[in-house]
């Protein structure tokens, strides 16, 4: 046995001498410190440029390091004003003039002024202006319509619109509006990114690769200061991974729980937070050709897809059934008055009979997960099946989310009868302006890749774009909604609720209807 | 044996070009581009051709890999876009975390991986050796992620004893101690399987050593049993064992995948899939040739290593 003694006591003292180097010193369980929030994210940051970024992701920590000329009011979906104090709108809807909030600076010092306001709009949208390829900018068309910005003095400034155009104050509260240092950019160039300067709450401290994003307390705040001294953002991509570390104290705040992990975090250690968003999931139909050009059809896919099932059973819970294509968080501009389909087999199958489409294949275009999709391998599953229960012969095809958007946008023509599809927007005009209308089918540009056409819902969204009194657009898109549920050019199925966990040591936190994450007032104990 | 180095450095080259073109042919062919990737739902087909403009795509696709090789020949791997820093910067930072991550694990196994095999074969049929081929029939069979995840659950979650996951700690941290802490789940998870195959092979390498002639021999001249084993036997058995073990250290390397992801590990593996999901056409093609050129040139050093073992490979 001498030729094992040796060996094995050799190995345990190394061993040993491992654990015992990793377990000593620090406390096991990984308890974050008072003042200090960790938040778990889904991803690492692309960029903290908020020009230069897309992703809700990067947006939950921007939002706390910029600020915006105008906000969303808390709770609501309604504009508010942030770095201006108020604005005129002209008679005629094309000129915006906003005063300016005094005695601001950036986080680098430099003064925030109508001057900086001009240098944020023309670097988006001016291809000469000379940081303009600090970029790519993707979202810059939300100003699109913007025709000059110009400093009328220090503190104020001045759009001027080519056209009328409705959702121009709330397209500046999302987080391609917010206002970036000047001195910063010409500073960084296109590193600026990864050394942002904002006016915010928080200002940007350490951006450690995939580890972790931190900033601290803005001491001078011009909105009274933050309620911690520091935030933490941590990337954890996997979704188990992001729930052990919530169970384990390694975070205090995670977004995005998965509904299958939501059970865990059921008891006293835990608050669960739910919060309705500008958020639909539809199967969009393809209107062109097929049995779904058939009205009765369309409406009949409405009434066999059990909604309900699939929000409570795939979804637990983790959203609501949509009645049209507008979500509810909009609450000035949703018609209330509508009903979602109900769920009737019967009925459904009435109505394909009645169109003579008994039995007809349908090709289902489906995606394996993507922004603001859910569980959609799941849902398509469950969709399939209650089409099946009333006599469709259904075959999905599954795609990656970039290939799957690569084959939907462009148009389902000769290839597909119906696609799941899902999205998040800041305005009642995006989604039915661009998903919509006549004009917005694929060889146009636009995202209606169903092909549905109806002339006075045209006339609807056109008007409800230009018209600048709030209860006029309201009135216009109520009326919308009320046709196109009628129209059914999609399968209306679902509302999701964001959703976020917080620990004991956290306080004061709720989630936002727009889906950003607002740190400034939340308390770490 | 310099120039036997030299000899099989030169013929890396070949290798080395070929990976560039398929890499570079595979991010081309597959469905879906980094403009639709960025821009999601908004990627009409105007935006998405402005921006693969801004991102130079739009050149065809001979002039792009030219481009492309001929930087990275100087050194500039290119910018990638979904991190917006330069590529090798972000790829030298991960490979540095994976090194750390699939070392300390290829270590491991090699370690207990041919102890156990040396045991194994030295008690043939004995319990040791059951126990031993038994333990090791369930570490090859079981799925390097479901144990980490398993794991997770039982030390960090419920046991406390360690983070769940990360490299260093969040606050605080950041030293030795700190990135053992952090490291031994992860490695232990990675080096499973490995352990088993090296742990397979070692085994029936030695037993066949310790069948020859030489051996008998040895133990005939009253050499200590230890001494035949660990001496005489396993630097016999070592020329069969580093070619596996040259095997191993690949399959380390892409099993941190997996590893990287469950322990959020900022690994190479962990860049190259989302790299690959956000369809960063440069980041995936410099991490993928970066690799490549790890591995081949691992794979020199596993020859030259058993060149100096056994005098009768020809150098």
């Amino acid at each position: 046995m001498k030729l094992l003694n040796w060996t094995r006591r050799g190995l345990f003292a190394a061993a040993g001498a491992v654990l015992a180097l990793g377990l000593a010193g620090s406390p096991g369980a990984a308890q974050t410190p008072p003042g200090v929030l960790v938040v778990g994210q889904i991803a690492e940051p692309k960029s903290l440029d908020p020009h230069a970024v897309t992703a809700v992701n990067d947006f939950r920590i921007l939002m706390n390091v910029y600020d915006g000329l105008v906000r969303y009011k808390d709770g609501t979906l309604e504009v508010e004003p942030a770095l201006a104090t108020g604005w005129e709108i002209s008679e005629d809807g094309t000129v915006y003039t906003f005063d300016l909030r005094e005695g601001v600076t950036f986080h680098d010092g430099t003064p925030f002024d109508a001057e900086a306001v001009v240098f944020n709009f023309e670097r988006m949208l001016n291809e000469d202006h000379p940081y303009h390829d600090t970029g790519p900018f993707p979202l810059a068309f939300f100003f699109s319509a913007v025709e000059s910005v110009e400093a009328v003095d220090a503190t104020t400034v001045r759009f001027t619109l080519n056209a009328p155009y409705a959702p121009f104050l709330s397209n500046l509260a999302y987080p391609t509006g917010l206002i970036v240092s000047p001195a910063a950019v010409q500073e960084h160039g296109a590193d600026f990114g990864r050394n942002p300067s904002g006016t915010g709450p928080f200002v940007f401290e350490e951006w450690r690769s995939n580890e972790r994003v931190v900033v601290v307390r803005n001491d001078d705040y011009w909105d009274g200061t933050a309620g911690t001294e520091a935030v933490v953002f941590r990337p954890i991509t996997d979704a188990n991974t992001r729930t052990a570390e919530m169970l384990a104290g390694g975070i205090d705040l995670m977004v995005e729980v998965p509904p299958t992990s939501l059970s865990e975090f059921q008891g006293g250690d835990f608050t669960v937070h739910e919060q309705a968003g500008p958020h639909v999931w539809f199967l969009i139909l393809n209107a062109k050709e097929g049995p779904f050009a058939d009205k009765r059809v369309r409406q009949a896919a409405n009434y066999a897809i059990n909604k309900e099932a699939i929000v409570n059973d795939v979804l637990e819970g983790t959203a609501e059934v949509a009645a049209g294509p507008t979500p509810p968080a909009f609450a000035w501009a949703y018609n209330d008055a509508l009903e979602p389909y109900p769920y009737n087999p019967e009925k459904a199958r009435e109505l394909i009979a009645e169109a003579g489409a008994e039995g007809a294949e349908l090709t289902f275009y489906v995606t394996e997960g993507g922004s603001g999709m859910l569980d959609p391998v799941a849902m398509g599953t469950a969709i399939q099946a209650d089409l099946a229960a009333v006599g469709f012969d259904v075959s999905i095809e599954t795609y990656e989310w970039n290939t799957f958007l690569g084959e939907v946008n462009p148009g389902l023509e000769g290839k597909a009868d119906m696609a799941e599809m899902a999205w998040m927007t800041n305005d009642p005009d995006t989604l039915p302006f661009l998903a919509l209308r006549t004009d917005a089918w694929p060889d146009q540009g636009g995202f209606n890749s169903g092909y549905y056409s109806n002339p006075e819902v045209d006339e609807l969204l056109e008007a409800a774009r230009v018209a600048t009194d709030q209860a006029e657009r309201a009135r216009l898109y109520k009326e919308m909604q009320e046709i196109v549920q009628e129209d059914a050019p999609w399968v209306f199925v679902a509302n999701w609720k964001q959703n976020a966990v917080t620990n004991a040591q956290v306080e004061s936190f709720t989630l936002q209807p727009s889906f950003f994450l607002l740190l400034k007032d939340v308390v770490k104990n | 044996m310099g120039g036997y180095i030299l000899k099989r450095l030169v013929s890396a080259i070949p290798v080395l070009l070929g990976i560039t073109v398929i890499v570079f042919l595979i991010m081309s062919l597959i469905p879906g581009d980094p403009a639709t990737a960025i821009l999601g739902s908004y990627a009409t087909p105007e935006n998405v051709e402005k921006l693969n403009r801004d991102l130079g795509l739009d050149k065809p696709l001979v002039q792009r890999y030219f481009i492309w090789l001929g930087n990275m020949l100087q050194g500039d791997f290119g910018r990638s876009f979904s991190l917006n820093r330069p590529v090798l910067d972000e790829i030298l930072e991960r490979f540095n975390a994976t090194l750390i991550l699939a070392g300390t694990s290829f270590v491991l196994c090699a370690f207990m991986g041919i102890l156990a095999g040396v045991i194994s074969a030295a008690r043939q049929y004995g319990l040791a050796d059951k126990a031993i081929t038994f333990t090791v029939l369930i570490g090859i069979s079981v799925p390097s992620f479901f144990l980490g995840m398993m794991m997770i659950l039982l030390f960090a979650v419920n046991l406390r004893w360690l983070p769940v996951s990360g490299m260093y700690a969040i606050y605080g941290g950041g030293d030795l101690p700190d990135l053992i802490r952090h490291l031994i789940m992860p490695a232990l998870a990675l080096s499973v399987v490995a352990t088993g195959v090296i742990a397979r092979l070692s085994r029936s390498a030695m037993l066949e050593v310790l069948r020859q002639d030489f051996i008998r021999t040895a133990r005939a001249k009253g050499v200590q049993e230890r001494r035949v084993i660990w001496a005489h036997a396993l630097r016999a058995a070592m020329v069969s064992i580093i070619p596996v073990l040259g095997i191993q250290a690949g399959f380390v390397l892409s099993g941190s995948v997996y590893i990287e992801i469950v322990f959020q590990w900022p690994g190479i593996g962990r860049m190259l899939v989302d790299a690959i999901l956000k369809r960063d056409i440069l980041l995936v093609q410099g991490g993928v040739v970066f690799v490549a050129a790890c591995y081949v040139f691992f794979n020199i050093m596993v020859d030259v290593a058993q060149s100096l073992l056994d005098p009768r490979i020809k150098t």
